[in-house]
């Protein structure tokens, strides 16, 4: 079974909601929307207070080339546009909008039907997905219609459909594919379609049959669609790993996966791509894991962008007593929050409960130079060399060592039995090298 | 809000691995050792061994406390190891006080003054043992036979003024006084690779050893890299030198491999992780060099044995394997 | 038996005296004695005030460049800009002394925490993972960065709390710490007439009444201070008030007319001298 090389953990998997079927989560009362909530440029408003807008009708247009279009998630009155707090407590521009009733755009298909047909050509396509907001739901949220518009002299070999799921406890990929199978599949023909391959692969790791089972199914169906099972191990979700795995291609260090004629998307993606482009629905909601091992209650939801956090809590019955960490996003990368009163925006894939035990970062004690950090390294870096590095302040040197290459995977830290902060440091030197070249461009 | 919330950047969880992990499993592969110091040295195994961990705990708590004036990590158990391996590297019938300052030797000059764990250039318990070979040349050398496991009448009569010399020390002699009758008093291979000769505490089974490597193999303390190398190194330059030179001047590179502490170093304090490489390809040159150098020592240097040196030697070129032997990139 | 061994190794000698004159000759660099002679005269902490890696760069800087046009030493003061000015041939220019000014009330610090953060100890990389322990977004979040930037042993850092202390008297106004604070909290400001400052001891720029909530002390940008000050030294902008140190005639009105206490004012005797006209005169 294939996979990639170098490094690579395996965490515990606590997959914990993967039988819990997706419910659709109830309007709230108001929904702030970040203007900001793609990687890249913040998008401009074309709306004002007291605007009466439909759910879906487009309220923030992207005016930078890395930037994504937002739609209305409600039907209702913009309240005011004004700074949110986000997770992490910062003040964020969004629109506020007051939930009346649920009224959608007419040119939206809300039908149940299945639409098989792709009518539209390549460009209209990618037009059609940059139009309706489409971002990466991997994570990164990467505006997908950039990875679409081919630079002059590249070709695509590959698509790529990324259905790893490598990160514990997620279950929203699981579900989409268990939930919506087919639609993935037209998803991918789509993305196929606007890229002008041959073959898609679906890259999904085997700890999970059920999805594989049934994808497999489907996929007979459709031409050039290949299942790949993909062994165990994260990050297998990571770009770089995922090419690597399937096609044996490296990325080079700060190269982009089109360099080697690669274009990966996520199988959450996929799905809205479908429904962007045979739906006209742009991307107004998420599937959403609520998990935890302290919750009774696994839950899947399909929420709406700005749902606010606090609202999802109440929903499912408020926090655990022992709570200890909230996490948005996985136990690797996700982000751990800081404050339940703020939105949910683009890619959000779950919320993750954490008791104390679980949450609790051991002390730190000197390194004792076991090597591995290194070991475990997907891109072959030497964390505890950066960790000293960076503290002695010699972040030149650190970036002479492939500092950049980090993919900021977590298993050094992970790892590490001192317990060294070691992807922190990484970050931190990231930063500080990307100002020093912002300064120099000065 | 119900609790403080903690936060950090990411990964939120972490793996089963810690120092105190590994150190306390380096401990639980020292205990075969133990056991057999004690079936071929009597109780005189005990109180070295008691005395050298003792005070290596006893001589970190007071420096951690009084002078660094910091919360103690003696329950890391990396004072433990220490004492253990300076203890199975010295003569059982070594007087107390020595082993005492052996102890401090090698936790104040050899570990805290570079800033404790980790932070070492050498291994401690060497830097501690080394120190006493040169201050106490005969008290280090003057080695007790083991006990006669099979003659249990003659273990119970045996006194500690019975002394023995080492295999090493023989081949030594033997060279010397260019007599190759000496070397008849080798003991065979079954009984070295039992433990049934003349040496330091912790050096003379080889069974033991390898039941503790083992162990630390299976839970991925060590890899095989070092001891594989050293030992293949140094027996195969052995079996060069003998095949060369075969007779007086060389002796079976089987008994290279199995007397002295080649295999206790080979297998515990070569792999130290603070002071071995860390790549793979840097642990096998480390081995390599290990090995080199412990035969050099042997056949052409002053002392008949060679590992501490080696190891020690080749500790100090760690960072240079590190700076040149770095992990394979990524797309390289 | 003497003769070849001196032979040989004067041979030996020789050979590798030449060989290293030329290979000293072919590595050859050139550089200005002015360097080095200006160099000496830095106080050589490295501190990186100047802007470049170090004193060696800013000795090389200001020769390349043949003037001391924006490249000065603030460790050195005008001492060293003296002594360079000459070495270089040129007029010294003589600028005000600055002091490092934090400001952060920590007026958070008696509130309990609200997070406990776990991970490096760095104020940068903490503020890239979330707020602050306090939720004010804007002030200081005590890991001492600042701390760790200074080469003068000048900053402090309060035991229980982690805001830093300046010391005055050790400052020299290099900046380091101000380049280091991820949240621009340090402030480099004229060290002002008998070391008399006031300032406003927050950079908090939320709304006032979020400002409020996180802190006591936080400025609310209620502009009262800039309605009152006789000199026009007060702008508000962003919700938030900033005294031009060298608009100040250190009246202290506006202390007293601050509604949160944002308004600080340092080293002036016990008894507030409300006769404002004295420090005017002078």
């Amino acid at each position: 079974m294939k996979t990639f090389p170098l490094g690579g953990i395996h965490p515990e998997e606590n997959k914990l909601s993967t039988q819990a079927a997706i419910e659709v989560f109830p309007l709230p009362k108001q929904v702030a929307v970040f203007l900001s909530q793609h990687l890249g440029a913040p998008a401009i408003p074309i709306v004002e207070k007291g605007t009466v807008v439909k759910t879906g009708q487009l309220i923030a247009k992207a005016d930078a080339f890395l930037c994504a279009n937002i739609h209305s998630p409600v039907s209702g009155t913009v309240s005011k546009i004004d700074a949110v707090k986000d997770i992490f407590g910062y003040s964020k521009p969004a629109i506020i909008i007051d939930v009346e009733g649920d009224e959608w755009d007419e040119s939206i298909d809300r039908s149940p039907e299945i639409k098989r047909e792709i009518t539209l050509s390549a460009s209209e396509i990618v037009e059609k997905i940059k139009e309706k907001g489409i971002v990466g739901l991997g994570g990164a949220t990467f505006p997908t219609h950039i990875k679409y518009i081919i630079p002059e002299g590249k070709k695509a070999e590959y698509l790529i459909i990324n259905a790893v799921e490598c990160e514990p406890y997620l279950t929203s990929d699981h579900r989409v594919m268990l939930e919506h199978t087919e639609e993935i599949m037209i998803g991918v023909s789509i993305l196929r379609k606007a890229l002008g391959v041959q073959t898609a692969y679906i890259g999904i790791e085997n700890n999970k049959p059920e999805p594989i089972a049934k994808m497999k199914e489907m996929a007979a169906k459709f031409e050039g669609i290949v299942v790949e099972p993909l062994k165990v191990k994260y990050p297998q979700g990571a770009e770089k790993q995922l090419i690597k795995a399937i096609t044996g291609r490296n990325v080079p260090s700060g190269k982009l996966p089109i360099d080697v004629g690669c274009v990966v998307n996520n199988v959450g993606t996929a799905y809205s791509v479908y429904e962007a482009v045979q739906k006209n629905k742009p991307l107004i909601e998420n599937i959403m894991t609520v998990t935890g091992k302290s919750l009774g209650e696994q839950r899947n939801f399909l929420v709406r962008i700005g749902v606010n956090y606090n609202d999802i809590v109440a929903h499912i019955g408020g926090l655990p007593d022992d709570t200890a960490k909230i996490i948005s996003g996985g136990p690797m990368m996700g982000k751990a929050m800081v404050n339940l009163d703020a939105p949910v925006t683009k890619g959000a894939s779950s919320i993750l409960i954490m008791k104390e035990s679980e949450a609790t970062r051991a002390q730190e004690t000197n390194c004792i130079r076991c090597g591995k950090c290194m070991e475990v390294c997907p891109m072959g870096l030497e964390p505890y060399l950066f960790s000293a590095l960076v503290n002695n302040g010699k972040i030149q040197e650190a970036i002479g060592e492939r500092l950049m290459d980090c993919i900021e995977c977590g298993c050094c830290l992970f790892t590490c039995p001192a317990n060294k902060p070691l992807l922190d440091e990484i970050r931190l030197a990231k930063n500080k090298f990307r100002q020093m070249m912002m300064q120099q461009k000065k | 809000m119900m609790k403080l919330l903690n936060v950090s950047g990411s990964p939120h969880v972490h793996g089963p691995e810690s120092v105190k992990r590994i150190m306390w499993d380096v401990n639980i592969a020292l205990v075969p050792i133990f056991v057999v110091s004690l079936i071929f040295f009597g109780l005189d195994a005990l109180f070295v061994s008691l005395v050298s961990v003792f005070c290596c705990i006893l001589f970190q708590w007071l420096i951690e406390k009084f002078l660094l004036k910091k919360p103690t990590s003696i329950s890391d158990g990396s004072a433990v190891i220490t004492g253990l391996l300076l203890a199975f590297n010295v003569p059982s019938n070594l007087p107390l006080w020595i082993v005492a300052i052996g102890a401090f030797v090698a936790i104040v000059v050899g570990k805290m003054t570079f800033g404790g764990l980790g932070k070492n250039p050498f291994n401690p318990a060497l830097v501690g043992r080394v120190f006493l070979l040169i201050s106490f040349p005969v008290q280090m050398t003057t080695w007790p036979k083991a006990n006669n496991i099979f003659d249990l009448a003659q273990a119970a009569a045996a006194t500690d003024a019975t002394t023995g010399a080492t295999p090493l020390a023989l081949i030594k002699e033997a060279v010397k006084y260019n007599d190759i009758s000496l070397l008849n008093n080798m003991p065979d291979v079954w009984a070295m690779f039992i433990g049934q000769h003349g040496g330091s505490l912790g050096e003379v089974s080889a069974i033991a050893i390898l039941i503790g490597g083992i162990y630390l193999l299976c839970r991925k303390v060590i890899s095989w890299h070092i001891p594989v190398s050293f030992i293949l190194t140094t027996f195969l330059f052995a079996a060069l030198l003998n095949w060369m030179e075969p007779g007086l001047y060389v002796v079976k590179p089987i008994y290279h491999v199995l007397s002295g502490g080649l295999l206790l170093g080979a297998v515990f304090m070569a792999t130290d992780m603070v002071t071995s490489p860390m790549t793979k390809a840097g642990q096998l040159v480390f081995g390599i060099g290990c090995g080199l150098l412990t035969i050099i020592i042997r056949t052409w240097g002053a002392y008949p044995e060679g590992v501490s040196f080696a190891i020690l030697l080749m500790n100090a070129v760690t960072p240079l394997i590190n700076k040149g032997f770095k992990p394979k990139r990524f797309a390289k | 038996m003497i003769l070849p061994a001196v032979i040989v190794l004067g041979a030996i000698g020789a050979l590798f005296g030449i060989l290293l004159y030329f290979v000293a000759q072919k590595f050859k660099v050139f550089e200005d004695p002015k360097i080095d002679e200006i160099s000496e005269v830095l106080p050589g902490a490295n501190c990186g005030g100047c802007g470049k890696a170090g004193c060696r760069a800013l000795a090389e800087a200001i020769v390349k460049q043949g003037n001391m046009e924006g490249l000065r030493c603030p460790a050195g003061g005008n001492d060293v800009a003296a002594k360079i000015a000459q070495i270089m041939g040129l007029e010294a220019k003589e600028s005000e002394p600055q002091v490092a000014v934090i400001r952060c009330s920590a007026g958070c610090a008696d509130a309990a925490p609200k997070y406990s953060y776990q991970g490096m100890q760095s104020c940068a990389y903490a503020a890239s993972v979330y707020v602050g322990g306090s939720g004010c977004a804007y002030g200081c979040l005590g890991f001492g960065d600042c701390y760790n930037a200074c080469q003068f042993d000048a900053i402090k850092l309060d035991p229980k709390t982690g805001f830093p202390i300046v010391d005055e008297e050790k400052c020299v106004g290099c900046g380091a710490c101000a380049t280091a604070c991820p949240r621009k909290v340090i402030e480099l400001r004229n060290k002002g007439l008998k070391n008399r400052r006031v300032y406003v001891s927050c950079v908090n720029k939320e709304k006032g009444a979020v400002a409020r909530k996180t802190c006591a002390n936080a400025c609310i940008g209620c502009g009262k201070c800039a309605k009152t000050c006789p000199f026009e030294a007060i702008t508000v902008e962003n919700n938030l008030a900033y005294i031009d140190y060298n608009k100040c005639k250190l009246c202290r009105k506006c202390v007293v007319e601050c509604p949160t206490g944002a308004i600080v004012a340092v080293n002036f005797p016990p008894k507030p001298a409300v006769d404002t006209t004295e420090n005017n005169d002078k």
